[in-house]
């Protein structure tokens, strides 16, 4: 049997992964902190 | 069920010197999608009066696609194990974008019953598939780590309502300007209709992203320098194997469920009623002391938490063990109640910060449960038995607003209820979590005699991926 192909992910990749589900949480985080900042006003 | 070539599990087995951390945002990019379930207040009321219903007909559209959660996760769990993470998300994908694009003809014909069909049933399957299609996949990456990496992805869920909801409000404003998203103004049944249709596409994409960039690992791949024995130590981590059909004949399998339910039916006790709870605690006559925009912030605050307590106490479950968190989830659970019941009122800081844990333990719970799973009946077909136990999930989601809305109605007219009116039900909850405290108690390892035979669970394994 062949050993199976050896393969390296992008560090790119892997940010650009990352950022696409980040971007998207930072910004829903950002919008809820300021709706319950006015909690403490 | 055979599925397409470009979705079948051998095409998607990882090569050796694969990143396992482009397996959380795959999925992530899944879970933030279906945490959409948790931002349907939004347009609750645009609903109710684009359709001129009741708030029970348009809210029962939640309860059921939660029903249909728990339903197809049970139903199928099995063909999400044996066809692979690539397949589940994207029929995931598939069944819940169609349930908002049915479920905007709906709004756009006045049909509520699409609605119900679209969002609820449709939906709703392609929720149950999707929260559980990146679990075993997480776990076999992350043996090392399961809680971590079942916290990640179950903490997307929780955050999915966070994007959600300023988004939806964001996209109902450019679709009728007359709405602000301040209270007092209603979009129209149009821009309603306009927001699913825009949702479901946005979510297509992110879907299939998640779908095509997952990955499983090759049978026996184990990460560097880690090797299974290390985690044997613990009585109740298991190298064994239980299949999804044994597993739900052990007592502790249904332990469990108990313990899922009533963790969840208390939190959704609190969640179910935040905004008008913490106005009713500081009540003075027909005035709160809490304004409407300050509840608004009070239910932006737990979803934080429900979020945050997803990840923080999964990844602290890896440290001091599963079973011993659940008695910090449900014991520690219960305290808290007693105190939100006995001075919650005494000043809204205490109220927020008690509530605020409870939450945290409550998205905890979930986020924990898989790594319990795997810890009790090994990574065989913990996907499986993940969804088999997510019943308890749709049970909760039934009794939780059932106790809690049942008991209010007995204590008085909305709007005129003060922080004495809840004792009852809060200590209904204490109850509950009581029960699901002593059923963690009783979880002892599954008997040997469950146990799969080694080369069955290996030759079931090339099966699966061979079909």
């Amino acid at each position: 049997m062949s050993e199976p192909q050896q393969t390296h992910t992008p560090v790119g990749l892997i940010a650009v992964a990352w950022t696409l589900v980040g971007v998207p949480l930072a910004y829903g985080l950002y919008q809820t902190i300021k709706t319950a900042s006015s909690l403490f006003g | 069920m055979a599925v397409p070539s470009f979705l079948a599990r051998e095409r998607i087995v990882a090569r050796p010197g694969f990143n396992r951390w482009l397996i959380p945002p795959a999925a992530l990019a899944v879970h933030l999608c279906i945490g959409q379930a948790y931002a349907t207040s939004v347009y609750k009321a645009a609903l109710v009066s684009h359709f001129e219903a009741s708030l029970t007909a348009i809210g029962i559209i939640f309860s059921i696609a939660i029903v249909m959660l728990g339903l197809s996760a049970a139903l199928f769990g099995t063909w999400v194990d044996r066809n692979g993470p690539r397949a589940a998300m994207f029929t995931s994908a598939c069944f819940w974008v169609t349930g908002f694009l049915v479920g905007s003809l709906g709004i756009a014909t006045d049909q509520l019953w699409l609605l119900y069909l679209g969002y609820g049933v449709i939906g709703g399957i392609g929720l149950g598939i999707g929260y559980i299609s990146p679990v075993s996949t997480l776990i076999k990456w992350f043996p090392d780590r399961p809680g971590l990496a079942t916290g990640m992805a179950i903490m997307g869920f929780g955050g999915g309502a966070l994007i959600a909801s300023p988004l939806s409000r964001q996209l109902m404003n450019w679709y009728d300007p007359a709405y602000d998203g301040t209270a007092g103004t209603t979009p129209s049944g149009s821009a309603v209709a306009q927001l699913f249709l825009t949702l479901g596409l946005v979510y297509l994409v992110f879907m299939m992203f998640g779908a095509f960039i997952v990955r499983v690992p090759a049978e026996g791949w184990k990460p560097a320098g880690w090797e299974p024995s290390m985690v044997k130590h613990r009585e109740l981590v298991t190298t064994a194997s239980v299949s999804a059909g044994n597993a739900i004949r052990t007592p502790q399998f249904w332990l469990l469920w108990v313990v899922l339910f009533c963790n969840v039916t208390a939190g959704i006790g609190i969640l179910e009623q935040a905004s008008p709870m913490i106005q009713d605690f500081f009540r003075d006559g027909d005035t709160s002391t809490v304004a409407v925009t300050a509840a608004a912030g009070f239910v932006g605050l737990l979803s934080l938490f429900n979020m945050g307590g997803r990840f923080v106490w999964s990844t602290t479950s890896d440290f001091i063990g599963r079973k011993p968190i659940y008695m910090v989830y449900l014991g520690v659970g219960m305290i808290l109640y007693v105190l939100l019941a006995t001075v919650g009122s005494s000043a809204t800081w205490v109220f927020v910060i008690l509530a605020a844990l409870i939450i945290s333990f409550y998205g905890g719970g979930f986020a924990t449960v898989p790594a319990y799973l795997r810890d009790l009946f090994g990574t065989y077909q913990v996907g499986a038995i993940h969804g088999r136990l997510l019943t308890a999930w749709s049970a909760a989601g039934v009794a939780g607003p059932l106790i809690v809305n049942g008991v209010l109605d007995t204590q008085g007219t909305p709007g005129e209820l003060v922080a004495g009116n809840y004792r009852p039900a809060l200590f209904i909850m204490v109850g509950l979590l009581a029960v699901g405290f002593v059923a963690n108690l009783l979880i002892k390892p599954v008997a040997a005699r469950w146990h799969e035979p080694e080369h069955r669970t290996t030759t079931s394994v090339r099966e699966g991926a061979a079909r």
